[in-house]
């Protein structure tokens, strides 16, 4: 990147930020709640602490994973708000091969396959979506959400039905898997290593695909002009099909490692609305493979530094998502009014 | 009310729409405004509607200067305009639509309208049903609602744009008896066409325009052979292309018809040889880029069969013609023929082999580097397509050609291109065709076409209803063709 891009892109940055907490500051103001105390218990329930910055990286990791999975589909122009219902698809694939290994001495060779059955669980639900948009027509925007709306109905049934505990059927979710089942983790943090594996590796892979390969020049070149595109050689369809793929297999990842890693169970809200959280990291981060996963580290801070505020403040935990909507309503009206500024510089306006 | 136009100048950057422009249009008459595409006549009727501002100039409505800035000015002024394609709402009842603009205030309005609305529609003879829904009506339909609601406004000068483009002969005749009812009632009419023979059949006077400025005027009774003269100007250039009927037949198309574009195409009957230049001209939206996309199998064809080197190639697609070496380029290079947002290197990138996985930035550069000096664009690799200006786009487009294709399919191929480099692209493309390859190309220049061409085909109204060698015709005579005079 050049000097003189870095320094606007640094200097929009601190803009976006300084609106962001005057946003914010207002708001606390005007709810009487003491503007400081706020601030300082969020980056303390946050950074404060080991297992505090633990929790964090248990939230950074599905939230990049569905980050990188989302710079696919917004590379060709699709919306994929599907995520979240796909990254609930890759835990009930995940759950599901889990199962079977409960009793098996294999434990590991079912831990491996779960991510598998993620990946194929929240690809397959991305597939649908895109299935319908190259052959039906379906706008993917209404299509995800639709799915998302099944894929919880899922989750649902699957937990007062067909997996529910001996016994009793509640909301807290599946049976709790057996230790051997779950993800292995380090002793100081309880972070996984395999997750922080798999999301450097989604920042890796995603920067290289995008960069370097043919793939990634097709997704940008459909993604900008379709047509023309098609007159290169590129047929429009199936790169459409392989970015939910991408975007699919990465968000059931996420899926799986929330069953693996956090809850060891199947719960209704086990995607945690990561997926949602995700498109608006993506959006803040520029569409950029580097500046998303920073974000999402911002944001996984905000998450589970608001958790505590309900208990020494009396307020609402939804702070947190104040903050990250004001950030990411910044963050567009930033690029509004750098557009609203190249386009004085260029002047005339053809009608 | 009498119109003064004066000096009238537009200029969108460096090009000038209308470059002073000066004429006076009577009251109680029908005035013709003729010229080819791009000669300013749609730029100055939008001035004249208040749609468009100009860069200078004055008018004058019965000696009294005026200056407005909106339609809605205009309008108070008594001037309407009736657009190519009906400004109405199409959810809405013809009776809705005629009080739009005129009905104010809360009061349910719609018996009086409706009492106007039938006087006015019988004083005209227009069959129009009050209560339908103006998406079911056909554009002539539309057109007599938007002629009606103008005229309930009160205006007194009236502009048409092209308005017999998509209507049929009944109701144009219904639109000229109309036009000449509203002139013997004082009021002054303004028609803009390219259509020699409507014009001619309803005009009292015409004034001609070519590349944004005056170029003659004349009262009925017309002289075509004069009108055609003005509209496309006398420039003898020596054809230097007419190669004797050789090669054998590799694009043939039998009784194709096909929907899309203004007209469609309808029976097309074309053999095109190998080694051959063809040039396709004819009015925009003639037919001849439905022809070309046909071509491309872009477009499917409704009826007829498409055969290439003597295979049956109705049911393909674009990539099945491009792999036997038929390649086409669009004349909207932002729109389909160039990817904005991406860099001359990654458009040369995403021509290399389609089987690597990995990109080979380097070899993609290099590449740029090595075409962008040939075709002379000016830029660096790493400028994104949008910002290169439209003559290097046009460059960089033609600089995507294939070494040895058979067939190239190129929309207005040197549109936005000066004489000197659009002469030295046809030098460029010469020499395909001595390896003899085939270039059918469209453009709106007769001249560009008699020198660069072998052989020229005319389509008007979606068909194809001249095909002459360029060494046995003139621009004259190929104008006369366009303008629908065989």
């Amino acid at each position: 990147m050049k000097p003189k891009l870095l320094l606007r892109y640094s200097k929009e940055l601190i803009l976006t930020l300084a609106v962001v907490f005057l946003f914010t500051t207002i708001i606390l103001l005007v709810t009487g709640a003491p503007v400081l105390a706020v601030y300082y218990h969020i980056f303390k329930g946050s950074l404060g602490s080991w297992a505090k910055f633990g929790h964090v990286i248990k939230t950074w990791i599905p939230l990049t994973l569905c980050a990188c999975g989302l710079l696919y589909t917004f590379r060709i122009g699709l919306w994929n708000i599907g995520v979240e219902g796909q990254v609930m698809m890759g835990a009930i694939f995940a759950t599901a091969v889990l199962r079977f290994g409960v009793e098996s001495h294999f434990s590991e060779l079912y831990l491996f396959l779960s991510i598998l059955a993620g990946i194929a669980g929240g690809a397959i639900w991305a597939l649908i979506a895109g299935y319908l948009k190259t052959a039906g027509g379906v706008n993917e925007i209404f299509a995800g959400l639709g799915l998302n709306f099944v894929a919880q109905a899922i989750i649902l049934w699957l937990i007062f039905g067909p997996w529910k505990r001996p016994g009793i059927a509640s909301m807290s979710g599946t049976e709790l898997f057996p230790k051997a089942l779950w993800l292995p983790s380090t002793f100081l943090l309880r972070i996984s290593p395999i997750g922080i594996f798999s999301a450097f590796a989604a920042i890796i892979l995603t920067a290289l695909m995008l960069r370097y390969t043919r793939i990634g020049l097709c997704l940008k070149a459909v993604g900008n002009n379709p047509k023309a595109a098609y007159l290169f050689g590129v047929k429009p369809q199936p790169y459409m099909l392989l970015a939910m793929i991408f975007a699919g297999g990465f968000s059931g990842v996420a899926g799986c490692l929330q069953v693996t890693d956090v809850y060891h169970r199947l719960l209704p809200a086990i995607s945690s609305n990561y997926g949602y959280l995700a498109l608006l990291v993506v959006m803040l981060g520029n569409f950029n493979v580097w500046i998303s996963p920073a974000v999402a580290f911002f944001f996984a801070c905000l998450n589970i530094g608001s958790v505590q505020l309900p208990m020494m403040l009396q307020l609402d935990s939804s702070l947190s998502g104040v903050i990250q909507g004001a950030s990411v309503l910044a963050a567009l009206g930033m690029q509004a009014w750098r557009m609203r500024i190249r386009s004085n510089e260029v002047g005339a306006f053809y009608e | 009310m009498r119109v003064e136009v004066h000096d009238i100048h537009k200029h969108y950057g460096p090009v000038r729409a209308n470059d002073g422009i000066t004429l006076t249009i009577e009251p109680g008459r029908i005035h013709g405004i003729l010229g080819e595409n791009g000669a300013g006549k749609t730029t100055l009727m939008k001035i004249l509607a208040g749609y468009t501002r100009k860069t200078s100039g004055y008018l004058c409505m019965d000696q009294v200067p005026v200056d407005y800035r909106t339609p809605t000015e205009a309008s108070q002024l008594g001037i309407g305009m009736l657009y190519q394609d009906p400004l109405d709402f199409p959810f809405l009842s013809v009776l809705e639509n005629f009080m739009i603009g005129q009905a104010v205030g809360l009061a349910n309005q719609k018996k009086y309208y409706r009492k106007k609305f039938d006087s006015l529609a019988a004083d005209f003879d227009f069959a129009l049903r009050p209560n339908v829904q103006v998406n079911r009506l056909t554009i002539g339909e539309r057109q007599q609602l938007e002629i009606l609601r103008l005229l309930s406004l009160g205006i007194q000068v009236l502009i048409l744009d092209e308005p017999t483009t998509g209507i049929t002969n009944v109701q144009k005749d219904y639109l000229f008896s109309a036009l000449k009812k509203m002139t013997s009632e004082g009021k002054s009419i303004i028609l803009v066409s390219h259509k020699l023979k409507d014009v001619e059949a309803v005009c009292n006077q015409l004034t001609v325009l070519r590349r944004g400025k005056v170029t003659g005027e004349m009262k009925a009774p017309f002289d075509t052979d004069i009108l055609l003269e003005m509209m496309f100007g006398q420039t003898p250039i020596p054809f230097n292309r007419c190669l004797q009927e050789s090669g054998r037949t590799i694009l043939e198309l039998d009784n194709v018809s096909a929907p899309g574009g203004r007209s469609g195409l309808s029976d097309c009957n074309i053999r095109i040889r190998q080694g051959e230049v063809v040039g396709l001209a004819g009015l925009e939206g003639s037919g001849q880029d439905v022809f070309l996309r046909i071509a491309a199998g872009l477009l499917r064809p409704a009826g007829g069969s498409v055969m290439l080197k003597d295979k049956r190639m109705n049911a393909k697609d674009y990539h099945c013609f491009k792999h036997s070496g038929v390649f086409f380029q669009p004349s909207s290079r932002l729109e389909e023929g160039l990817i904005s947002g991406c860099s001359v290197t990654e458009h040369f990138a995403l021509q290399s082999d389609h089987k690597k996985f990995v990109t080979k930035w380097s070899d993609a550069t290099s590449d740029a580097k090595k075409k962008m000096t040939e075709f002379r664009i000016i830029g660096r690799p790493d400028s994104l397509a949008e910002s290169l200006s439209g003559g290097n786009q046009q460059r960089l487009l033609l600089s995507f050609l294939p070494r040895n294709p058979l067939l190239l399919l190129l929309e207005n191929p040197t549109r936005g291109l000066d004489m000197e480099s659009s002469s030295w692209v046809w030098q460029h493309l010469h020499k395909y065709c001595s390896d003899n390859t085939t270039i059918v190309f469209s453009s709106s220049d007769l001249d560009e076409i008699i020198m660069a061409a072998d052989r020229v085909l005319v389509f008007f109204n979606g068909k194809m209803i001249k095909d002459t060698r360029t060494c046995e015709t003139s621009s004259y005579e190929l104008g006369l063709a366009i303008a629908g005079k065989r």
